[in-house]
């Protein structure tokens, strides 16, 4: 471990490399977040199968590949509309009847027995072993060669930065958008005002079910991944929200990329197997230290 | 309902013909064993979980905790080894009847202390705060907890460990050993566990259920309840892991040891099933489900993991108040009824 | 002496001025009120002297101790307990258990794993009887009707044995005919038991009757006290309450 660090304080440039890899990826990450950030300050719901969707929408990118032959990339308006069906679904079958649930762990429950069913199926239809899509697309190397940067994981960036301008723009500006926002703050009025709230909260877990796909399958792309792996991907994105707060659209982004990169970092010190670990410690390490911040100044995490 | 004295002779009954089951079938002592298990299991979730309210996935992590300090205590303990961290364990450890016991007793001990330290040290942090992000918090351990295991070679690494074998001179058998052993922690287990519930301890537990804010605003010290209740749930986990260990012959941190699907998740669906917040209910969760997953799984062939997790979706979103708390809400709202009705 | 005194305390939310150097003392023994029109301040007041939130500046003395920076348990632990408009009880658990928790179970640790004692049980019962909710007993507090769980709060603070009681708006949504009740035993407990009581009304008949000292707040700031009939001549507060 100390080898490690050693190696990234005798060279910097490699320490920039992999803060800029993990800025890069960062955004995806920050994609996936905001849509748990979505459905929780709109629906109050706490999605425990986010990472799974992800997954999902991964697998799916995979078999169009190798099935189909479509590129990745192409793949992922469909992977969207898919995982938009998907949410719809799920909505209609699950969420639905926990919404206005007073005690907050059915609500975890459910997400959680969700997130195992579609891990087993998942499992079960593509088997247990690790799959990935990379549609190598060579990479760029840039300062003589101290600074490389893979070009799937440029095109990644811009493609989830364009992601998030559109979702930030039909937010802000669109009439779905405005009234998923209506509803959010007050839903009684909402409804009286004539919206249709059912629909506003299917339509917004299948946004945050089309982010998770396109999520996936960017990261398909990058990684490799398995049946197991979106474990760490719901975590990463609680992480990310906790931080930075339920209603904070441009912290998330920042938060999540920022995230990422200190991953990148502290992965290459302490190795990549204990991925979900460093993540774990370090929320663990952040809301302790809010806690004991909060209580000082008479203040409570909510 | 049934009367406590009638509770009781229904216990004793119960205990009587568990006493002898193994010479009835002694071909399925183990998965009788494994009845025992469970309960032990349920029961512990549902102290945090079902009265407490404070949903935890990563309960399993005090259960491979267990599992692993006692193999290590077990491997190390007469060959010089404890202490030494350079070992790599591929090592098969013969012991004379007296070394076994006395390592089993101790190493089990050990393992509950560290679980509770470990509880103590983690609640301290991440039961401060309100419960869905304890459940959050929760649900990264028994992962994080596989990794770190994966990396450390004294314990085995990626490959795990053996535990020793059983003293083959003995008239009692090891399944039987193993069977008696996890019958009598079970039901050690029930009836502190009763006791508990039925004390001030029990009574703050689930106040802190109903109304945390209410509790604290009258200045019950919630967060110490929610770390002892914790504790005492990661004492007797660690127990149950330590024997896990060593029915199973051997432990691997992501198979065995941290393993969600083989245990973290089944004693929430168990507790949950059978009723949580009673002292019955995961109980008759851990014999329904386990003894229904037994018969019925292999038909099941390749899809029974899915089945389970279709299984806590409905289970979670149908049934959240499991069998006995359909019960328990009826007779309370004819004690309701009954009672306003004396009052005109 | 004084129990309670709160020092020129300031309090915004998010731009909106809710209270604005408000300061008021509570002697001890002695019923205080505080009265003023909706909007004026009155519970964002409360939940500053109780811990619920921080405060913008000022200070708050309680038995001589500055508490403005304390949290909810410690303050309750002092002696200091409050009830709320909407009742806050344990609705899944019944009326006795509700009481048999209110009482002080942290207080000895090695008996925390045995059943309550006779004692706090007694006491429970007593309590019940007082306020009235002795044949309802082994109802689930969920059950009771508003006005009940009302008086179901109010025998919870007093299992405690608190200094002092915060009341906010205790009569709210109570039924007329069980207001004097109400009342009578507010008395009864300032009086028999010395519990200083800091009462937030709207009803002026209540407060009129109850109060041996009033505080009137409006717009976020102190307008006026005195003792009630004071109080009700000062054309001050008859203007907050009639005019803008």
């Amino acid at each position: 471990m100390i080898t490690y660090l050693k190696i990234l304080i005798d060279s910097p440039e490699f320490l920039a490399q992999l803060i800029i890899n993990g800025l890069l990826v960062g955004a995806i990450f920050a994609l996936i977040a905001y849509g748990l950030a979505l459905i929780w300050g709109v629906m109050d719901i706490i999605n425990f199968a986010q990472g799974e969707m992800v997954i999902f929408g991964g697998y799916i990118t995979y078999t169009l590949f190798y099935q189909f032959g479509i590129h990745p990339i192409l793949t992922i308006p469909i992977v969207a509309v898919l995982l938009f069906v998907f949410g719809l679904f799920i909505y209609k079958t699950v969420i639905y009847r926990l919404l206005g649930e007073k005690d907050i762990f059915i609500t975890i429950l459910a997400t959680f027995g969700l997130a195992i069913l579609m891990q087993q199926l998942m499992q079960a239809i593509f088997g247990p072993d690790v799959v990935t899509a990379n549609p190598e697309l060579g990479m760029q190397v840039l300062f003589d060669g101290a600074l490389i940067i893979s070009n799937i994981q440029l095109v990644s960036f811009i493609i989830a930065v364009f992601v998030a301008i559109v979702l930030f723009v039909v937010m802000k500006y669109s009439r779905l958008g405005q009234t998923i926002r209506a509803t959010a703050q007050n839903p009684r009025a909402a409804r009286i005002l004539g919206i249709n709230i059912d629909k506003v909260y299917a339509n917004t877990f299948a946004i945050n079910a089309a982010l998770c796909g396109i999520g996936g399958s960017l990261v398909v792309m990058i990684w490799t991944i398995h049946p197991f792996i979106g474990l760490v991907y719901t975590f990463r994105s609680f992480f990310i929200v906790i931080l930075a707060g339920l209603g904070n659209f441009m912290g998330i982004i920042f938060t999540g990329m920022g995230i990422s990169a200190f991953e990148n970092v502290t992965g290459f010190i302490i190795g990549a197997e204990f991925q979900a670990a460093v993540i774990f410690c370090m929320l663990v390490i952040i809301l302790i230290t809010r806690s004991i911040r909060a209580r000082k100044k008479r203040q409570y995490i909510h | 309902m049934i009367t406590k004295d009638k509770q009781n002779t229904l216990i004793w009954l119960g205990l009587a013909i568990s006493a002898i089951v193994p010479f009835l079938f002694p071909n399925h002592i183990t998965l009788l064993t494994y009845i025992w298990v469970m309960i032990i299991l349920a029961l512990t979730w549902d102290m945090l979980g079902g009265q407490t309210g404070y949903t935890s996935f990563g309960n399993i992590l005090f259960l491979g905790v267990g599992m692993y300090v006692c193999a290590v205590v077990q491997r190390d303990m007469f060959s010089s080894g404890l202490g030494r961290f350079e070992r790599v364990s591929e090592v098969v450890v013969n012991l004379n009847v007296s070394e076994y016991f006395i390592s089993l007793a101790v190493g089990t001990l050990s393992g509950a202390i560290v679980a509770v330290v470990l509880a103590v040290i983690l609640g301290s942090g991440i039961l401060g705060m309100r419960g869905h992000y304890f459940a959050i918090c929760t649900l990264g351990l028994g992962h994080a907890a596989a990794e770190i295991a994966s990396g450390i070679d004294y314990i085995g690494a990626g490959s795990g460990m053996v535990t020793p074998l059983y003293p083959s001179e003995l008239l009692i058998g090891k399944e039987e050993f193993y069977y008696y052993a996890f019958l009598l922690v079970a039901v050690a287990t029930f009836f502190l566990f009763r006791k508990i519930y039925q004390s001030q301890f029990g009574l703050a537990l689930n106040a802190i259920r109903d109304n945390e804010n209410k509790a604290e605003s009258m200045g019950i010290h919630t967060t110490q309840y929610k770390i002892a209740g914790w504790s005492i749930s990661a004492f007797f986990l660690a127990i149950a892991g330590a024997g896990i260990g060593n029915v199973i012959g051997f432990i691997d941190p992501v198979e065995i040891a941290f393993s969600g699907p083989t245990f973290g998740v089944w004693m929430i669906v168990m507790a949950i099933l059978g009723g949580k917040g009673t002292i019955w209910g995961p109980v008759l969760g851990a014999v329904i489900l386990y003894s229904a997953k037994e018969t019925f799984w292999t038909y099941l062939l390749g899809w029974d993991k899915v089945a389970l997790g279709l299984l806590i979706l409905i289970v979670v979103v149908y049934f959240p108040k499991g069998i006995l708390g359909y019960f328990k809400d009826r007779k309370q709202l004819s004690n309701s009824i009954l009672s306003q009705k004396g009052e005109e | 002496m004084e129990l309670l005194n709160v020092k020129s305390v300031d309090k915004s939310y998010g731009g909106v001025v809710a209270n604005h150097d408000v300061s008021l003392t509570v002697p001890k023994g002695k019923i205080v009120g505080i009265i003023g029109p909706n909007g004026s301040g009155k519970t964002t007041l409360f939940n500053s002297i109780v811990g619920h939130h921080p405060i913008d500046s000022g200070e708050i003395h309680f038995n001589g101790k500055e508490i403005s920076s304390l949290t909810i348990p410690k303050i309750a632990r002092l002696g200091m307990l409050r009830t709320f408009q909407q009742t806050h009880i344990y609705d899944k658990m019944t009326c006795v258990q509700n009481m048999q928790i209110s009482s002080d179970i942290d207080a000895n640790w090695k008996r925390i794993f045995n059943p309550f004692s006779k004692e706090v049980d007694e006491m429970a019962d007593e309590l019940l009887a007082f306020v009235g909710l002795y044949k309802k007993r082994f109802l689930l507090a969920g059950d009771l009707s508003f006005g009940q769980q009302k008086l179901l709060e109010f025998a919870m603070a007093l299992m405690k044995k608190p200094t002092i009681l915060l009341l906010d708006e205790p009569t709210a949504g109570v039924n007329p005919t069980l207001i004097n009740g109400l009342i009578d035993r507010l008395r009864q407990v300032n009086e028999e038991k010395g519990i200083t009581l800091l009462v937030i009304e709207h009803n002026m008949r209540v407060i009129m009757n109850l109060a041996e000292h009033i505080y009137c707040l409006a717009n976020g700031t102190m307008l006026a006290d005195g003792k009630p009939d004071e109080i009700q001549n000062d054309q001050r507060v008859i203007d907050a309450y009639l005019g803008n």
